[in-house]
């Protein structure tokens, strides 16, 4: 069973059908209680990372998701999912996050004006540290990503995957211990993008 | 790097996939969710759906097919025809699609693409437009006229400044569709392409003429875009996706190679 945390952060439509057409049976929920009691966690979301922690505080999610993470529960943060696991992002004029991995959230800032921001479309990812998540997956596929800020990590063990667009080489896929975290979206990412959420369906945390 | 998308482009009536040229003498070409599935199967990056007759028949976007797309394939799909409000928007969105396409509505109603990228995020909020070629003048600076309803309203507004100002109001993507290339497979409105791309800081995404791997070569390196949408040339079984991917991944153009 497959936890999908609904903090109000866009649409989870396409996150739970894809789990569900590899198998998986899927739990949407915002209730604390239930993501405390989850075997297997994901974190998605898209939109602003402001409005993404104040719907956190709102529904009163922090200390649970804070908890389980630290309790060893596998656990996939997705695009704002995974930016407002750090420490702070430059959206919305500076945002506090959560800070579980060290490193902010960055704005591409191109200096070419043909590179269009949001980034939107299949960019490679260079795998940095063998995970499971990538298990079966060749080195440098590519991935759907849409966003317009990055994640920029302090402690370099924590890069899985890294990417270039604009300004920046970020890490594409960051993680510790039994979390794991992707900028890209593996659920709008083909069979490729299939394959690393039944890695991360399979995955014990370790 | 960040490859330039394929996007093949389902104009759907009756659930049926169908094809004509100038938005006139259609034919049916066959199942929407079949064709998806085969389409993604073969390497398309995105795919585009417009419900072609919603807008004229005044009825509602089919929200069933929406779903049954979004349970069969999972690469990125865009839905427009016949959105009228936000809820619309929502409801397509809920069914699975990652973006919602707004052409007329959004000339009759700019504020359509500032309140949907507010609710839903700019990602989601595509502006179709469909420019056509006129005299250069006062009014049209930039020599393109914006239709809607498939061709047959001219709106008076300059299609450059319409790009800008959807731009402005929080638009996440433009489609450039040029109506006098449309259906032909004659080349994309490079020069049209072009101009949008370059004054623009969002991605634009050429339609409207593409029928040779050298079309899609030109719009990439001539005219700036950063994804084409392409239908006669593939549904016509003419040319495969991995076939036009190959060309251009030849020709030096960043294209998505695994899937």
């Amino acid at each position: 069973m497959i936890t999908i945390i609904d903090y109000k952060a866009g649409n989870l439509t396409s996150v739970g059908l894809a789990f569900e057409s590899i198998g998986q049976e899927v739990k949407i929920t915002d209730k604390p209680e239930e993501i405390l009691r989850a075997e297997k966690i994901v974190f998605p979301g898209v939109g602003a990372a402001m409005a993404a922690m104040d719907n956190l505080k709102e529904l009163q999610l922090i200390e649970p998701i804070r908890k389980v993470i630290a309790d060893g529960v596998p656990f996939l943060g997705i695009c704002i999912g995974m930016q407002v696991l750090f420490e702070s992002s430059e959206e919305d004029g500076g945002t506090e996050c959560l800070g579980i991995l060290p490193g902010k959230v960055k704005k591409f800032r191109p200096s070419d004006k043909m590179c269009k921001i949001p980034q939107i479309g299949w960019n490679t990812v260079k795998v940095k540290k063998p995970h499971p998540i990538f298990e079966g997956i060749e080195d440098e596929s590519e991935f759907y990503f849409v966003h317009s800020f990055y994640p920029s990590c302090s402690d370099a063990n924590n890069i899985l995957g890294q990417t270039d667009y604009a300004d920046a080489v970020f890490a594409s896929a960051a993680g510790k211990n039994n979390l794991a975290s992707v900028q890209f979206h593996p659920e709008r990412s083909g069979r490729i993008g299939l394959r690393l959420l039944e890695n991360f369906c399979n995955w014990n945390g370790n | 790097m960040l490859t330039k998308r394929i996007i093949p482009c389902l104009d759907v009536r009756n659930r049926k996939v169908t094809k004509g040229v100038k938005f006139q003498n259609n034919i049916d070409l066959g199942d929407p969710i079949e064709m998806a599935v085969a389409y993604s199967d073969g390497g398309c990056d995105e795919l585009v759906f417009y419900d072609i007759t919603a807008s004229a028949e005044g009825r509602p976007i089919d929200i069933e097919m929406v779903r049954e797309v979004a349970k069969a394939v999972h690469i990125p799909f865009a839905v427009g025809g016949g959105i009228k409000n936000l809820e619309d928007m929502r409801r397509v969105l809920l069914a699975g699609a990652e973006k919602v396409s707004v052409n007329t509505l959004a000339v009759r109603n700019p504020k359509i693409i500032s309140e949907g990228a507010k609710q839903f995020g700019a990602q989601c909020i595509v502006l179709g437009m469909d420019p056509v070629k006129v005299e250069k003048s006062e009014k049209f600076p930039s020599g393109y006229e914006i239709t809607t309803q498939g061709f047959r309203t001219r709106t008076g507004i300059d299609a450059l400044q319409w790009a800008k100002e959807a731009e402005e109001l929080g638009a996440g993507e433009i489609v450039v569709n040029s109506v006098d290339a449309d259906g032909t497979q004659a080349g994309f409105e490079i020069n049209l392409t072009k101009m949008i791309s370059e004054n623009v800081g969002i991605p634009v995404v050429a339609s409207g003429g593409g029928g040779t791997y050298q079309h899609l070569i030109d719009v990439f390196k001539e005219g700036k875009a950063d994804a084409a949408i392409i239908a006669s040339m593939i549904h016509t079984g003419k040319f495969t996706i991995k076939q036009i991917k190959d060309e251009l991944i030849a020709a030096g153009i960043p294209i998505r190679k695994k899937w």
